[in-house]
């Protein structure tokens, strides 16, 4: 499963932040042809976007944009993307299972032959789609993640958004929870001040705790706050190589119950482990293999 | 399908797109007379370095397209060569003139 | 023939004479005694103020071929330039030779008294604007020379700039002469750049628009160096003398570059009590000193001082105890004059003390860190800031080539790519700042170190950066926006570009048109 610690929207129809999107470091670029591009502008940015897709260094940033919703531009903006290879679809204002499954027909339409399937993350910014997580988080095939757009939603809502998010606690566990449950990676809401660094990181951190395992980015700045948030600190790489040291030795010994520091060590535990020493190995820490 | 236009090397209509920031291009195809061929006015901050290879670039998307008889305006703020390719394939699609060959 | 960094500089210059090549940052050692202005005398009772310039051109006088001289601390405000020179073309007066250490769009008018011939020579340390084209497009019949702010102070001091008249922009002065640079409508602070010539012309004439009872305080500039006060309705423009706060820069790519300059500070293990440190005025190098003072105050360092062009924002530093000192040659700001009006710890130096190569110890050489702009860099690490990508002259070396020489760690920052230009190239239209004197490069896709540093090299690799081969750069910002024509240059010299040390680096040659 790809780090999408930071996804970075970059405006889809400004040359000048594509071209430089790729030198923040963010694990995932956004290159957006949705909310940051007026309507009339819609073709424009569809051309910039595929351009920059076949020729911009993104570096090791997934590559990921984010269409218009199928009612509007989405299905032409399907049509020119997909072929220019994008790592990942971002699909907004997803309500059901039905909706992913109509972008997936249209991707699979437009896909070259031997490309590399694009996958698809659900944004989640309606009440209708958080209340049927589940049902989106289960669809088949290309989704790899949910994430939750909590401007819309609290507007949906009627309910003010505030930097400490009461809020949306329900949202972001729902979201949290769907993905969970269906295997799949949940991503949290933007921190829309972009000047307030330690604002973002109490919002990031709220979101780790809660159990999310990236965030979406909507300025370069924020994402070394982000990163310092959901970097793993050495005290938890410890944890995480003595939960794989356990678990190793338990196998060995034809033990299907391994226990660290007495307490026992299972499957959700190794899990979070194997993800901590991804993660280091990504920042370039030694750790066991 | 973006434009299927029957005779589509034809420009019925004046197309323009792109802006005058920083890295971007303004550029505007206006149609020419039957036979006046392709014209291009440019405009550039680094004419001196890259005049050329703009041209090129020009010509190369509107050869692609099978476009002829135009006239060309381009205001080049710094744009890298996918943009200005971009912005060309935006401004002949608004101007009706982009070819079944496909528009990217 | 070439000098030492393979630049071609003929042996004679027409209207510049013969040229001394540059050798090395530390080559060349002075070997004369210090100018020695007229000696004057003043008896009780004579006044030294004067109604009129023409009335100061006359008393001095003022004759065809001298060399006035004035500072740039009004920067595009100045009103003193164009009034003493629209002074001497009313008189009649030819073939001036005007030593101004910056000239600024304000000062266009100074195009058509070079056409007409009151002025037929230009020297400065960096110049912008107008007159900056018409003489990159060979206004002049002689080159201009382009001097640092360092040699600029040497060449006054050495003999090699003899001023006939200082004209001295005062904000502020008494009828004795006495001059400061903070109080009155044209408040600018420091008066650093104007020492050398009050120190070394012959006659020095205050420009004023603000006279105070004798005696002024402070004093910057005294009685004893100044032979005449003249008042004029006005001497500057505020709003062009001061700017508003400086603002750290928004662009994300620059505070990416800042952010990776502040880590190779720190990665070269200078980031420590008693760390000093200059950055320019510009939004991406004061943004270095953003994510260096977030440094300082996570490990509680206590800097020793900051040096340079002082902004708010370093006068901030001082104030919260970031540094303990400031040493201030230009304030660009009302925060700036305010403090060195008021705070001891603010000290307000000379060209000469700051940067001049040839004195007992100027104060770069003090320096650990200086964060530096660059308009090119080639993979000698030559650096350019005179010449813009269309050739024609928009800077000027300034402190550039005196602050890189000093410090312990120079660091360039820049943009791998500005626009579409690719910013490193084989070899720069015009050096300015030799590589031997510049050695970390830091863009927003990778951080250049200089061969000549090996261990700063381990140091930085150690600390994670991206560290990358200045070639490798550059292929990689040529990659994105393709290989870029080179410029083609006539053979006409329209500019000598002297090292600090008075030595030719460069010259400017027009450009085809």
């Amino acid at each position: 499963m790809s780090l999408r610690r930071t996804m970075l929207f970059i405006p889809g129809n400004n040359p000048g932040m594509l071209q430089n999107g790729g030198v923040f470091g963010a694990d995932s670029v956004i290159l957006d042809l949705e909310d940051a591009v007026a309507p009339q502008e819609k073709d424009a940015a569809r051309f910039l976007v595929a351009q920059a897709l076949k020729t911009v260094d993104y570096g090791t940033s997934e590559k990921v944009v984010r269409i218009n919703p199928l009612d509007t531009f989405g299905a032409k903006d399907i049509q020119m993307i997909v072929p220019c290879q994008p790592d990942v679809l971002l699909v907004p204002k997803v309500e059901s299972a039905q909706d992913i499954e109509g972008v997936t027909r249209l991707v699979a339409q437009a896909e070259m032959e031997g490309q590399k399937p694009v996958q698809l993350i659900a944004l989640l910014e309606t009440a209708k789609g958080i209340a049927l997580a589940y049902q989106i988080a289960q669809t088949k095939g290309r989704l790899v993640a949910l994430a939750l757009g909590a401007e819309d939603y609290t507007a949906g809502l009627g309910a003010a958004r505030t930097k400490e998010g009461q809020e949306i606690f329900t949202a972001r566990s729902l979201v949290i929870n769907a993905a969970a449950a269906a295997g799949i990676q949940s991503l949290d809401t933007p921190f829309t001040d972009a000047n307030d660094e330690d604002g973002l990181y109490q919002d990031a951190l709220t979101g780790k705790e809660l159990g999310f395992k990236g965030k979406l980015a909507i300025n370069p700045r924020q994402i070394d706050v982000i990163h310092g948030v959901l970097n793993p600190t050495a005290a938890t790489i410890e944890w995480a190589e003595a939960v794989v040291q356990a678990i190793r030795k338990a196998e060995a010994e034809g033990s299907g119950v391994a226990s660290l520091h007495g307490k026992m060590v299972d499957a959700p535990i190794v899990a979070r482990a194997e993800h901590i020493l991804q993660l280091a190995r990504k920042l370039g820490v030694e750790v066991m293999q | 399908m973006m434009v299927a236009a029957d005779k589509e090397e034809e420009v019925r209509k004046i197309g323009q797109a792109g802006t005058l920031e920083s890295n971007d291009v303004m550029i505007t195809v206006v149609p020419g007379k039957a036979g006046s061929g392709v014209f291009i006015e440019l405009t550039s901050i680094v004419k001196d370095q890259y005049g050329d290879a703009i041209r090129r670039t020009l010509l190369d998307v509107v050869a692609e397209q099978g476009s002829r008889d135009l006239y060309i305006t381009v205001a080049d703020r710094g744009a890298l060569d996918c943009t200005i390719r971009a912005r060309l394939l935006t401004a002949l699609t608004r101007a009706g003139a982009v070819g079944k060959k496909g528009v990217v | 023939m070439k000098n030492s960094i393979g630049r071609e500089i003929p042996e004679v210059i027409e209207g510049y004479g013969k040229t001394i090549p540059f050798a090395g940052a530390f080559t060349i050692q002075p070997a004369m005694n210090r100018q020695a202005p007229k000696v004057k005398s003043m008896h009780p009772g004579r006044q030294k103020v004067v109604d009129t310039l023409e009335s100061v051109f006359q008393q001095i006088p003022i004759t065809d071929g001298m060399t006035l001289s004035f500072h740039h601390h009004f920067r595009n405000g100045d009103g003193v330039v164009n009034q003493v020179l629209a002074t001497a073309a009313a008189l009649g007066i030819k073939n001036l030779k005007v030593a101004l250490s910056s000239v600024f769009p304000v000062h266009e008018t100074l195009i058509a008294h070079m056409k007409n011939g009151v002025v037929t020579s230009l020297d400065t340390n960096y110049m912008s604007g107008p007159v900056a084209k018409a003489v990159a497009n060979g206004v002049l019949a002689a080159p201009v020379v382009l001097r640092t702010h360092g040699g600029r102070a040497r060449a006054i001091e050495c003999g090699q700039l003899p001023i006939d008249v200082a004209f001295i922009a005062a904000p502020a002065a008494d009828e004795y002469g006495n001059l400061n640079g903070v109080q009155g409508p044209a408040a600018c602070g420091s008066l650093g750049y104007a020492f050398p010539d009050a120190e070394y012309a012959d006659h020095v004439v205050a420009v004023t628009d603000y006279i105070v009872e004798y005696p002024l305080a402070p004093i910057s500039i005294p009685q004893c160096r100044v032979d005449y006060v003249v008042k004029v309705d006005c001497a500057g423009d505020p709003k062009g003398i001061v700017s508003g706060t400086t603002k750290i820069t928004k662009d994300p790519v620059g505070l990416k570059i800042a952010a990776m300059a502040a880590k190779v500070i720190e990665a070269a293990g200078l980031l420590k009590n008693g760390f000093s440190f200059q950055t320019g005025a510009g939004g991406v190098s004061l943004a270095v000193a953003h994510f260096v003072r977030q440094r300082m105050e996570q490990e509680q360092i206590v800097g020793s001082f900051a040096l340079g062009g002082i902004t708010g924002y370093m006068v901030e530093m001082l104030e919260k105890g970031f540094f303990k000192k400031l040493i201030d040659v230009q304030g660009f700001d009302l925060e700036a004059i305010r403090s060195i009006q008021t705070n001891p710890n603010h000290l307000e130096v000379s060209a000469n003390f700051y940067a001049s190569p040839f004195n007992a110890g100027c104060a770069v050489n003090k320096l650990d860190v200086v964060v530096l702009g660059a308009t090119e860099i080639d993979v000698d690490f030559h650096v350019n800031v005179v010449t813009g990508s269309d050739g024609v002259i928009m800077g000027g070396s300034g402190g550039h080539a005196d602050a890189a020489a000093g410090a312990k760690v120079t660091i360039v920052v820049a943009n791998l790519l500005r626009g579409r230009l690719p910013i490193i190239v084989d070899q720069v239209l015009t050096a300015t700042t030799p590589g031997e004197t510049i050695d970390v490069f830091v863009t927003e896709r990778g951080v250049a170190v200089n061969p000549q540093r090996p261990e700063l090299l381990q140091q930085l690799v150690a600390a994670g950066l991206p560290v990358k081969e200045i070639q490798e750069l550059k292929a990689m910002a040529e990659k994105i926006a393709g290989v870029p024509q080179k410029l083609k240059t006539s053979d006409r010299i329209v500019a000598v570009v002297e090292y600090r040390d008075g030595s030719v680096i460069d010259v400017v040659r027009q450009v085809n048109q």
